[in-house]
């Protein structure tokens, strides 16, 4: 608290070098209030960054070239050297930004046209020119940044500072042209939106309706070079490709929609940007864009988890939620087939009562997983216990005694609800069987398990088209019957 | 939907023949082509292949196409798998590029007709994982319509909703894509075509993988179209329902084998010079003559 107000009372509104030797929490209470210009446009320039990153890169993603854009990003080192020779050696500034992503533009480019040339002439693989291009370019700019160190000595320190991303050195103006690219960017995208969905979507369609596929394709690499080159300084080549893959990546864990998934991926990238520069700024030593990228990743794990769409949280509980319905299903299908064997002829009632031996040996269930199916089941008030018929047929009897005697003389019978909820379920599953001995040309005595399967998806459209296929609609919600032998269950478990 | 726009747009792009000029008579103008050549009035077919050869790298796929498909016919392409079949209807979309050959719609370039025609791609052909609903993607269909740059309205969106009402999918609109089933997902995409309001459809394997109920809403569909005056070329894999669902028939493989009436050209000879040694699909062509046979 102490060293809050100190902080507060030392924060100048503009950075010096005293400032330097100030104490951690000098420096991040600058950060936080957002009293130094200079932090301050840095902060605005890398979070815009990131958005842009996480807009373009939902697309490069989508259109499945996320190896490009990596060829890409390392492709840029030869241009910086290079722009850096000739800028120096026409006695410019050789460090002037614009000057260099000019030349990491125009070599990331070149890398471009070369994977399109390896693959006009040769015979290589896609995967493989890209390989090519971003070990031989990459290492060309290594070679080239050796050169210089040893030309010019100390003078081209910081180039480095290209390839793993140092917001520290980055000047006022420099965040600007960030800022000013990376909302032109965004816009472009903004007016594209819908046909670069249709390109990321299908392009054989695209192209039979007379857009230009190239050209948009073109547009959007030229968009990823872009956010390439203005993420060079704060993120650095290296890790610039995860920035434009990570937002989009966990993004589509919480949404299935388009453009829900473009706006996620943004505040992902942004808040990435934003955190990762604060961080560095608080801490010189930490590189900023290392941090970025962890803090995007950190949030790519946290929605793997516990994203609402597709993370695996909901995914386990769904699936969860799938196994206990259809062992629900089954215990009621058990129990209807039940009585409808011992009611043969007449319509299936509920006052028979079913013993527990008859269920144990209806499914491969342990006596443990029948108390708690019995007991979900009764909650849902489906079924309810039941007096022991007063005469057991021999079958019934014998079949008790051979079970624990704890459990043995527990009887159940089906309540109205549950009746026609087991109605309805043996009814589905029968429409099904039908459907299958009748389209697809299953052979009867393998449709149960088949039918097992898909009874459990089947929607209320799908019941009412196979009603009408089989020519049974005058019987409404009537049970069909089955057309295989009931009363011998399938033996296996699925 | 836009039918006053649709039918506007045919009259301003100079269709020589109406959409519905032709619902009564079947056959738009005297003595429409059987076999491919020989046409009295081929600049006025839905689509007119002339000569027309294909390659990939140099391999030639198609191979001298001359074809003339009459107006408002269910008509089947069928050829085994490399035919070319799939090549035929990129080729003239303008997707593949032709070595030689001219393609003609309503006796114009493709490229002057695009609102005239509609696409339904093979199904693989996409990532049914794509971040988008049903409605989504029948709402590409009127992409052109709205223009460049300009935004999906609550307008487009309803013509999208009718379409996938068409196909029996209006419950599914706003489900993600991946989650409805490959019956479901071809209907989806039938609808993007549909909602063109186009005259001439391209269909490349709709059947493939499709659940029964699918296949009869979709072959109803077609029956549809045609009784709307449309032209409908849809390519099939099932010899045995060839006879049943299509009014003329293109054989092809590599080149024409024959095209024309259904009851006229399949026929086991065309079938041998289509498939050749395929002896599989020969047994099945077999059976579909033998069940022909009982039937006549
Ligand atoms: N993009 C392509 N590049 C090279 N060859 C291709 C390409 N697409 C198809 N082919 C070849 O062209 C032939 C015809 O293909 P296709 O038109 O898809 O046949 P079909 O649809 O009748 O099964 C096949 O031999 C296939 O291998
Ligand atoms: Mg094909």
């Amino acid at each position: 608290m102490l060293l809050v107000v100190v902080g507060l009372g030392t924060a100048a509104p503009v950075l010096t070098h005293a400032d330097a030797s100030a104490g951690f929490w000098a420096r991040a209470v600058r950060m936080i209030s957002l009293r130094d210009h200079n932090t301050r446009v840095v902060l605005i320039g890398t979070s815009l960054l990131g958005m842009s990153a996480g807009v373009v890169g939902t697309f490069m993603l989508l259109r499945k070239r996320a190896l490009v854009g990596d060829a890409l990003s390392h492709a840029t080192l030869p241009g910086i050297a290079l722009a850096f020779m000739v800028m120096t050696h026409l006695g410019m500034d050789g460090k002037s930004l614009v000057g260099l992503l000019a030349g990491g533009v125009i070599t990331s480019v070149a890398g471009l046209a070369c994977v399109l040339l390896i693959r006009r002439t040769t015979r290589v693989k896609d995967d493989a020119a890209l390989g090519i291009v971003l070990g031989v370019f990459f290492g060309l700019g290594v070679a080239l940044l050796g050169v210089i160190q040893s030309m010019r000595g100390g003078n081209a320190a910081g180039l480095e500072s290209f390839i793993y991303g140092k917001t520290a050195s980055m000047l006022t103006s420099d965040a600007v042209l960030i800022a000013v690219a990376a909302v032109g960017v965004v816009l472009v995208c903004a007016l594209l939106f819908k046909e670069f969905a249709l390109i990321c979507f299908d392009v054989p369609y695209a192209g039979s309706q007379g857009w230009p596929v190239l050209w948009l394709d073109v547009v959007l690499m030229g968009l990823v070079v872009i956010v390439t080159v203005i993420g060079l300084q704060a993120v650095g080549l290296i890790l610039v490709i995860a920035l434009l893959v990570t937002p989009p990546a966990a993004a589509r864990f919480w949404t299935d929609r388009l453009d829900v998934t473009v706006i996620v991926a943004a505040v992902i990238g942004a808040a990435s940007g934003l955190v990762g520069a604060g961080l560095s700024a608080m801490v010189p030593r930490l590189p900023a864009g290392a941090i970025i990228v962890s803090v995007a990743t950190a949030v790519f794990i946290a929605s793997l988890v516990f994203g609402t769409t597709r993370g695996v949280l909901v995914r386990v509980i769904q699936h969860l939620g799938l196994t206990q319905r259809i062992a629900e299903q089954h215990l009621l299908r058990a129990m209807y087939e039940s009585a409808e064997a011992s009611q043969r002829g007449s319509a299936v009632s509920n006052d028979r009562a079913v013993g527990w031996s008859s269920l144990i040996d209806a499914r491969s269930w342990s006596q443990r997983e029948l108390r708690r199916l019995i007991g979900r089941a009764r909650r849902h008030g489906w079924i309810v216990e039941a007096p022991a018929p007063s005469q057991r047929t021999s079958t019934d009897v014998a079949a008790q005694s051979a079970n624990d005697p704890g459990t043995s003389d527990r009887w159940f019978r089906l309540t109205e609800t549950g009746l026609a909820e087991a109605s309805r379920v043996i009814r589905n599953h029968r429409l099904w069987e039908m459907y299958l001995i009748t389209h697809a040309d299953v052979a009867p005595s393998h449709v149960d398990r088949d039918a097992d399967q898909v009874e459990h998806v089947l929607g209320p459209e799908m019941v009412r088209s196979l009603i009408e296929l089989l020519e049974v609609q005058g019987r409404g919600a009537s049970v069909p019957p089955s057309p295989h032998v009931v009363g011998v269950p399938p033996a296996l478990p699925r | 939907m836009n039918k006053p726009s649709a039918a506007t747009t045919t009259n301003a792009s100079a269709a020589p023949v109406h959409p519905r000029a032709s619902l009564a008579e079947p056959a738009p103008w005297p003595g429409a082509p059987k076999v491919a050549t020989g046409a009295e009035h081929p600049e006025d077919a839905p689509l007119s292949i002339h000569d027309m050869t294909v390659a990939y790298d140099r391999k030639p796929v198609l191979w001298d196409i001359d074809y003339n498909a009459p107006q408002g016919k269910l008509i089947g392409i069928i050829g085994p798998n490399g035919a070319g079949k799939s090549t035929l209807i990129k080729a003239v979309l303008g997707l593949v590029p032709m070595a030689s050959g001219k393609v003609s719609i309503f006796g114009k370039p493709y490229s002057k007709q695009r609102r005239l025609v509609g696409y339904v791609p093979q199904r693989e052909s996409v990532d049914w994982d794509f971040p988008v609903s049903a409605l989504d993607v029948v709402a590409m269909g009127l992409y052109r319509r709205i223009g460049w740059c300009l935004p999906v309205t609550r307008r487009h969106r309803n013509a999208a909703r009718e379409a996938l009402d068409r196909v029996g999918m209006a419950d599914y609109a706003d489900r993600q894509i991946s989650r409805l089933s490959g019956g479901q997902q071809q209907r989806v995409f039938l609808a993007r075509a549909l909602v063109q309001d186009a005259l001439v459809y391209f269909m490349d394997e709709p059947f493939a993988g499709v659940d029964a109920a699918t296949e009869q809403a979709i072959i109803a569909l077609l029956q549809e179209l045609r009784r709307g005056g449309k032209t409908v070329l849809v390519v099939h894999h099932d010899l045995q329902t060839v006879e049943t669902y299509f009014d003329e028939l293109l054989l092809l493989n590599m080149r024409i084998v024959a095209a024309g009436e259904t009851g006229e050209v399949f026929t086991q000879e065309n079938l041998h010079k289509t498939y050749g040694g395929r002896l599989t699909l020969l047994d099945q062509a077999a059976e579909a003559m033998a069940r022909k046979g009982v039937r006549r």
